[in-house]
């Protein structure tokens, strides 16, 4: 097997002020593997996510995408490197059609850039690719309608759309399913594993459930620290896990059945 | 290929919006022959171009400029120069491309100056224009070799050898080589709107935190289209060169970007075809409502101050819905409403704009008596019956104008209800 990994951090921290906010996290992501990441809330999750994006700089650490360090560079170029996010919020083009929000995030990728002496109209690559993603998240018929007037779940189904549409082999969610029904939630999740495979996943996930039935390993993170990475059975089983953070919430997971 | 056949029947429409677009800039001398008119028209296609380059940047980029006629005095200033240097002999290119001059210059200092605006948006963004703006025009007061301080600097446009006959002499050849223009940059620039570049600028406008996660460099983006808007912005600087043939260093100034400002959106900012009303309005209000009142000012401000409270979209996006509403054939149910609108705002607008005018003649013409004309009325601006009779009227317009204000609000809920339910309905049955 290749020894590089998809994604990898080594010994990342983050200060905010004097604050440490994330303490030294080490993670070596295989490529295609699917991890979820949890935690309390405050423990450093979305921060995490932030800093492997490129929202902010890390104060000190390596953060290598596909091999390459990308701790210094900026959203734009670590997302033309191959690595792609959603938001907690959603965070999409609310004037723009639905349509379109998918196009503009297909463009970079297809090598349009800053062009503008080619109609849309006529890159026939983007609109198919436009098109095939919009029946991907189930979006068809609401092709035309702006992204503000969707409902909340088709928000953020477009969400996940905009993420993927540049085909980038990292994905990371933040959150995908907050805010969602229990019913919402079983069919997004099945969405998300329809248009990833085959890629490496990172998603931070509340509902236990959900995490168990989608990871193939799980982070925890505890006050900017990942406690533990693993297999979801071996996880479960660890000690410092269960005293530190999940506790009753494995058991409930594991009562109310799978 | 399911895809192209939908798109015809709009392509259709497309040729025809263009070609009407022609025929109106062709026909429009023919129709108004007076020499004010032509000025007039040929003014009108010069504020087109100014205000929909200024739009690249308010309606599509977010990018709030203060300082838009930068860009376009410093191309008249730079295609005046040139103009001198062909009468000089000393510059061998046609008068028809000196407007080119004035677009490459105003890009030239968009790229020069756009570098260090464009670096931020949001506020400030808007600070930096202003600053920039400022430093324009006082460079303007200190450099009068180059802006020919007060007297400003002229040139004849007969200039050079006369092509086909045409020496841009009478007026009425000014205006067509505007008209052509006009033509060719309002398609270019409806052009870029269906660029790759044009969509995500929307993009940047709407969410630019996003676009830095979909590839794209947010402060690149607004550069190039800065330089683009600069780009036409100089073109209408140059046309105003040939035309006024005179340049001075107003055109620089925060008055005139401030107009840009005030017509874009009074016009409509959100819809491409929103700043050419809003250009058009421009030359009428500065050409015609300041020849009517010295209060025009006031009434601008005014006007401006309601649009903003209640249609943000500008008149381009009223038209729009009521479109919508036209569209699904509810027009008829509602325009009763909007006669009783407009009569009691006419009433109500009558009685307040007698009062301005008494106060402006109180202030700047007492010398000449106290009595005012206002619309075929003969009013003693000492008069207290003057006053109670413009206040009477006013107040009673107000009053019927509430009145029917709430009567075309609910009827205009219930419109937008049933066609939504509409909407509903055509969906399902899909």
């Amino acid at each position: 097997m290749s020894t590089t990994y998809a994604l990898e951090l080594k010994d990342v921290r983050k200060n905010f002020g004097k604050t440490e906010i994330i303490r030294g996290v080490n993670l070596a992501v295989e490529p295609g593997e699917r991890v979820a990441v949890i935690g309390p809330n405050g423990a450093g999750k979305s921060t995490l996510f932030n800093l492997i994006s490129g929202r902010f700089g890390p104060t000190s650490g390596d953060i290598l995408l596909n091999g390459q360090r990308i701790q210094h560079k900026t959203p734009y170029e670590i997302n033309r490197m191959g690595l792609a996010r959603s938001f907690q919020i959603t965070n999409i083009f609310p004037k723009l059609s639905v349509f379109e929000n998918l196009r503009c995030a297909v463009l970079w990728s297809l090598g349009y850039k800053y062009t503008f002496f080619k109609f849309l109209s006529g890159l026939k690559d983007a609109n198919e690719r436009a098109d095939q993603l919009l029946e991907m998240i189930r979006l068809d018929k609401k092709r035309d309608i702006l992204a503000m007037n969707l409902t909340y779940a088709e928000q953020r189904a477009l969400e996940i759309g905009v993420t993927i549409a540049g085909g980038a082999d990292v994905i990371l969610l933040d959150e995908p399913t907050a805010g969602m029904s229990k019913s919402e939630t079983s069919r997004f999740i099945h969405l998300i594993k329809e248009v990833t495979v085959g890629k490496t996943l990172l998603t931070v996930e509340h509902d236990m459930g959900v995490v168990f039935g989608l990871a193939d390993k799980i982070a925890v993170v505890v006050y900017g620290e990942v406690i533990a990475f693993d297999t979801p059975e071996a996880v479960r089983a660890n000690a410092k896990v269960q005293e530190a953070y999940l506790g009753s919430s494995v058991a409930d997971s594991q009562a109310g059945g799978h | 290929m399911a895809a192209v056949y939908k798109f015809k029947p709009y392509n259709v429409g497309r040729w025809i919006i263009w070609s009407a677009f022609a025929g109106i800039l062709l026909m429009a001398p023919l129709v108004f022959t007076s020499n004010l008119s032509t000025t007039m028209l040929a003014q009108m296609g010069i504020a087109i171009i100014a205000c929909l380059s200024y739009n690249m940047l308010l309606g599509q980029g977010g990018m709030l400029s203060f300082g838009h006629a930068v860009y376009t005095g410093l191309g008249s200033y730079m295609a005046i120069h040139a103009l001198n240097a062909v009468s000089g002999g000393k510059l061998h290119i046609p008068v028809s491309v000196l407007p080119i001059v004035g677009g490459l210059s105003g890009m030239g200092f968009a790229v020069l100056l756009g570098w260090v605006t464009t670096r931020k948006s949001g506020t400030p963004f808007a600070m930096i224009t202003l600053g920039v703006a400022e430093l324009v025009f006082a460079m303007s007061l200190m450099f009068s070799e180059f802006f020919g301080g007060e007297a400003g600097v002229s040139g004849n446009r007969v200039a050079g050898e006369a092509f086909f006959g045409i020496t841009y002499g009478p007026q009425i050849q000014v205006y067509y080589l505007i008209a052509a223009y006009t033509f060719v940059c309002v398609a270019l620039m409806y052009a870029f709107t269906q660029t790759p570049l044009g969509r995500i600028l929307n993009a940047v406008r709407d969410n630019p935190e996003r676009v830095e996660f979909i590839g794209y460099n947010t402060q690149r983006v607004r550069y190039i289209a800065f330089i683009i808007a600069g780009f036409f912005a100089g073109i209408a600087g140059g046309l105003g060169a040939l035309n006024f043939e005179i340049v001075t260093a107003e055109v620089v100034g925060a008055g005139r970007s401030g107009a840009y400002l005030l017509f874009t959106f009074l016009g409509g900012a959100t819809f491409f075809f929103g700043p050419i009303i809003g250009a058009i309005l421009m030359i009428i209000a500065f050409v015609l409502l300041s020849e009517l009142t010295k209060a025009w000012l006031l009434y601008l401000g005014l006007i401006f101050l309601f649009m903003v409270m209640y249609a943000p979209g500008g008149i381009a996006s009223l038209i729009m819905m009521n479109l919508r509403v036209a569209k699904f054939g509810k027009l008829r149910q509602i325009w009763t409403s909007y006669l009783g609108l407009g009569l009691t705002a006419f009433v109500m607008l009558a009685g307040a704009g007698a009062m301005i005018e008494m106060v402006y003649h109180l202030q700047l013409n007492s010398a000449l008596g106290d009595t005012v004309k206002f619309m075929g009325a003969t009013l003693n601006a000492k008069g207290l019956d003057s006053w109670f009779g413009c206040a009477f009227v006013m107040l009673t317009g107000l009053g019927l104008f509430e009145l029917s204000r709430r009567q075309y609000m609910t009827e205009w809920g219930e419109i937008q209800t049933e066609i939504e339910k509409e909407i509903k309905r055509r969906e399902t049955a899909v």
